[in-house]
């Protein structure tokens, strides 16, 4: 048996008497890409924040990499090596595509606490975000800045950014939100192309795209776990197919 | 002895507290629907004063004076909402600082050109002479008593007017979540313009009420309006009873703080040194329970805005 | 930088100014509290526009240092050696305790908080009774250096005042430039994005915030110095407004915008009161247009010229 590279144990959350997560165990294995589906209003929001410490649950625990990681804040649990996006894109929209990258970098590469040298002259800092916007086909808009960029290209940006914190987990929070059919079908060959390099948990409302590219997928119903397996085991499973699948695939 | 001084000064303390709510109430209103900074709102707090002086002056009757002071000030609100904040709403909060305190220098020089530099008397008004037995053998003043009262009146009004009308009912939402108002299909700007108009008035009237009291001069809204930001604050940016409560907590620590802490400090200190001292750290006490209550709860004691 | 050449062109002017017939008493005066105030206006500068932290308290820091002064003067510690440092390190340690609160709050709360810990500077200056209280303190002579009265020397003192403007701004400018001003100028735009690379921004905001303080310091030694004179209306909150003024009329996004922004305001508030007694009546609704229309500020306009 593998070690699960992320593990959720028994995670609860209550908001009054709305149990928002309810006992959500989830293994995420090394090299895999795992997804989270559910409807809308089905916990997937809370989940995330939780994973990223955004919201503290109730109860249970969040394991990276063996280490409790349940009380951590969002910087270290990045600093450990889990790097998210954002289901809403977040970008710095005055820096340049480049200088976002570069950001990243740099909170990899030493102490940020550095006062003298210009940071835009740092060539390996550079050099990194060059080679994470190239990862992500965004190399020739480098000097643009993030504001001016399509939605697409920002969201391929976000990758670039969350690739240069070199993640050991990619948490990708609906990566195909809000984009267009062309946009779409570009990022999930970029993220066919990462998926073979990084772990990936995806949390996504487009089925086509999750069907596409995960190995497992887990139903999300109500804050509960109601299966977990692979994409055929998943399609065929009645349960879901009643709870969930039902609505748009019918 | 020591009881009815206490007892006075807390008195006074509520009564500093009645009137602060009066300029916090328009203030916090402002500020959680529009999410507007206006430093000049202690400026209204002042005019209020100045055209009940004037008009006392003018009609030899305070209760003239009063009538025609609440419509100039609303009017003078107006005036300035047109000409100056209308246009800031849309701009971050450093340009409205600035530009709010631009509206400060010129109203407090505009005060000195029109009625000088020298503060002006207004006196109580002769219903309300004298003063009425609290105590046995303790005598406060009537017009004191009358400014509670009329106070706590006009807050209970408001209370009545937000919670209970179709109106405060969208100003509540539209301090919760301007945006959805709008989606709503109501004309936010003019709902604004109607609070802000609204709320210069509720000032204007605390600085009627406050002419017999205190002295009226050029840039008392200044401090008065420091501390109801300090009000805003502590209860809750948009909060009506967030206000009401932090307005009377702030009235009692100033005005307790100031009879007692020149005590206190003489206990370290020489006499003149401890009354100095005292005055000093009494005014320093509000600050201090500010960056308290902050410190514990960021958002205020009755936080509005989720998110 | 292209459009850095009128910066440096004033500052140049600034340096020949003394040569070229403007060194008598009142000249240098003059320009001695323009640049002081530059400096007090760059480190602020790197706060707002830097950081995004817009502090309606500046001028406390500016004052702390300025009583480092006064009141080392008072006990007879007169050296530059000793003196400079405890102003400087006074004032950095008020930012860090002050900061180390007021960080943990944002926007609006940020600007009310750093505007209540200012009050509180104030009001604790005026119970300072063995320094002049409220009335202020003369000092008996300026600071030494090495034991010289260097700077009881006109010329000495303005190029003093040149040189660490110059400073200033060239290690403001650094900073910014810097790993560390990378992230405060993340934190600024978007803070959701800096902790989602694993960057905290609290100790890079308080840091910040802790040097502007230490800037604002050095700026208060040598305003005690320049008018050999500290009250308590150095910390007061009119002259953080002012201190924003000169940031917002410069224009918020160039750190050099401040050193026009004050020498601007200098030479208008000094210009406009040798015109008329009620200047202000005018400063104040220039203030106003100057935010309503001069967006970028004065940088900005000359950004657009050269841009």
């Amino acid at each position: 048996m593998v070690e699960p590279l992320l593990r959720l144990d028994a995670l609860r959350k209550h908001y009054g008497g709305l149990a928002v997560t309810d006992g959500v165990s989830l293994d995420v294995l090394p090299g895999e890409i795992h997804a989270v589906i559910g409807p809308n209003g089905a916990g997937k929001t809370t989940l995330i924040h939780e994973i990223t410490g955004l919201v503290a649950p109730d109860s249970g625990r969040v394991l990276f990499a063996g280490q409790d990681i349940t009380r951590l804040s969002l910087p270290r649990r990045v600093r450990a090596g889990l790097a998210r996006t954002f289901q809403i894109t977040s970008v710095v929209p005055g820096f340049s595509a480049l200088e976002n990258v570069a950001l990243a970098a740099q909170a990899r590469a030493g102490s940020s606490f550095r006062f003298l040298r210009p940071a835009a002259a740092e060539a390996a800092l550079n050099e990194a975000a060059m080679a994470a916007l190239a990862e992500v086909g965004l190399a020739d808009r480098a000097a643009v800045p993030a504001g001016a960029l399509s939605h697409g290209e920002k969201r391929a940006l976000e990758l670039a950014i969350a690739l240069a914190t070199r993640p050991r987990l990619l948490l990708l929070d609906e990566p195909l939100a809000g984009a267009g059919p062309e946009e779409t079908e570009r990022l999930i060959a970029l993220l066919t192309r990462l998926k073979s390099a990084y772990t990936i948990l995806l949390v996504e409302h487009d089925m086509q795209a999750v069907f596409a590219l995960a190995d497992r997928v887990s139903v999300l119903v109500y804050g509960r776990l109601i299966a977990t397996g692979t994409v055929e085991e998943i399609r065929g499973n009645p349960e879901v197919r009643a709870a969930y699948l039902g609505e748009d695939e019918a | 002895m020591t009881t009815q001084l206490l007892l006075v000064q807390a008195l006074n303390g509520l009564q500093l507290g009645i009137l602060l709510f009066l300029v916090a109430a328009g203030l916090t209103l402002v500020f959680g629907v529009m999410d507007f900074i206006n430093l000049a709102h202690g400026v209204q707090y002042m005019l209020g004063a100045y055209l009940g002086a004037a008009f006392a002056a003018a009609t030899g009757s305070f209760w003239w004076a009063l009538l025609l002071a609440l419509p100039a000030a609303l009017a003078a609100g107006l005036l300035l909402e047109v000409l100056v904040f209308r246009h800031l709403y849309a701009r971050d909060h450093l340009s409205q600082v600035l530009a709010t305190f631009g509206v400060i220098l010129f109203v407090n020089e505009g005060v000195k050109v029109v009625w000088g530099a020298a503060p002006l008397q207004v006196p109580v008004p002769a219903l309300l002479e004298g003063g009425i037995e609290i105590m046995p053998g303790l005598q406060y003043p009537l017009y004191r008593v009358a400014v509670l009262a009329a106070g706590i009146a006009t807050a209970l009004g408001l209370w009545w007017l937000v919670e209970r009308t179709r109106a405060g009912m969208l100003v509540r939402a539209g301090a919760t979540n301007a945006p959805m108002v709008s989606a709503l299909g109501v004309d936010i700007g003019r709902l604004f313009t109607l609070v802000f108009a609204f709320g210069a008035m509720l000032a204007g009237f605390a600085g009627v009420l406050a002419g017999p009291i205190f002295s009226v001069e050029p840039g008392m809204g200044d401090n008065v309006l420091i501390l109801a930001f300090v009000v805003i604050v502590i209860g809750g940016i948009g909060s009506i009873r967030g206000a009401f409560v932090a307005a009377l907590l702030v009235g009692l620590v100033d005005t307790l703080g100031k009879s007692l802490m020149p005590d206190l400090m003489r206990l370290f200190l020489d006499p003149s040194a401890a009354r100095q001292a005292g005055a000093a750290l009494a005014s320093m006490l509000v600050y201090v329970a500010m960056a308290a209550i902050l410190a514990f709860r960021p958002a205020g004691l009755f936080p509005v805005r989720t998110g | 930088m292209r459009e850095a050449w009128l910066p440096l062109a004033v500052l140049l002017a600034l340096g020949l100014a003394p040569l070229a017939g403007f060194g008598g008493s009142y000249e240098t005066t003059l320009m001695a509290r323009a640049m002081i105030l530059a400096i007090a206006a760059v480190s602020l500068a790197f706060l707002v526009g830097g950081a995004g932290l817009v502090s309606l308290g500046h001028a406390a820091t500016v004052g702390v240092g300025a009583y480092a002064v006064a009141i080392l003067d008072a006990h007879g510690v007169t050296e530059a050696a000793r003196v400079l440092p405890v102003a400087i390190g006074a004032a950095a340690l008020f930012s860090l305790a002050t900061g180390a609160i007021a960080i943990r709050t944002s926007g609006v709360h940020f600007i009310m908080i750093t505007l209540a810990f200012g009050q509180m500077a104030f009001f604790t200056a005026s119970s300072l009774a063995a320094y002049g209280g409220d009335d202020g303190y003369t000092l008996y002579s300026r600071t030494e250096v090495l034991g010289t009265r260097l700077l009881e020397d006109r010329l000495a003192f303005h190029y003093l005042c040149l040189g660490l403007l110059a400073l200033t701004w060239a290690a403001s400018a650094m900073l910014l430039a810097s790993r560390f001003g990378r992230v405060l100028r993340a934190a600024r735009e978007n803070a959701q994005r800096v902790e989602a690379v694993g960057l905290a921004p609290y100790p890079f905001r308080l840091t910040g915030y802790v040097i502007a303080g230490a800037i604002g310091g050095l700026a208060g030694f040598l305003l005690a110095n320049a008018t050999e004179f500290v009250s308590p209306a150095t910390l007061s909150w009119q002259r953080s407004g002012e201190l924003l003024f000169m940031v917002i009329l410069g224009g918020v996004g160039r750190l050099w915008g401040a050193i026009l922004g004050a020498l601007v305001f200098v030479v208008l508030e000094t210009w406009l009161a040798q015109q008329m007694q009620h200047w202000k009546l005018v400063f104040g609704p220039m203030l106003i247009l100057a935010v309503l229309f001069l967006r970028g500020g004065l940088a900005g306009v000359v950004a657009r010229r050269h841009g």
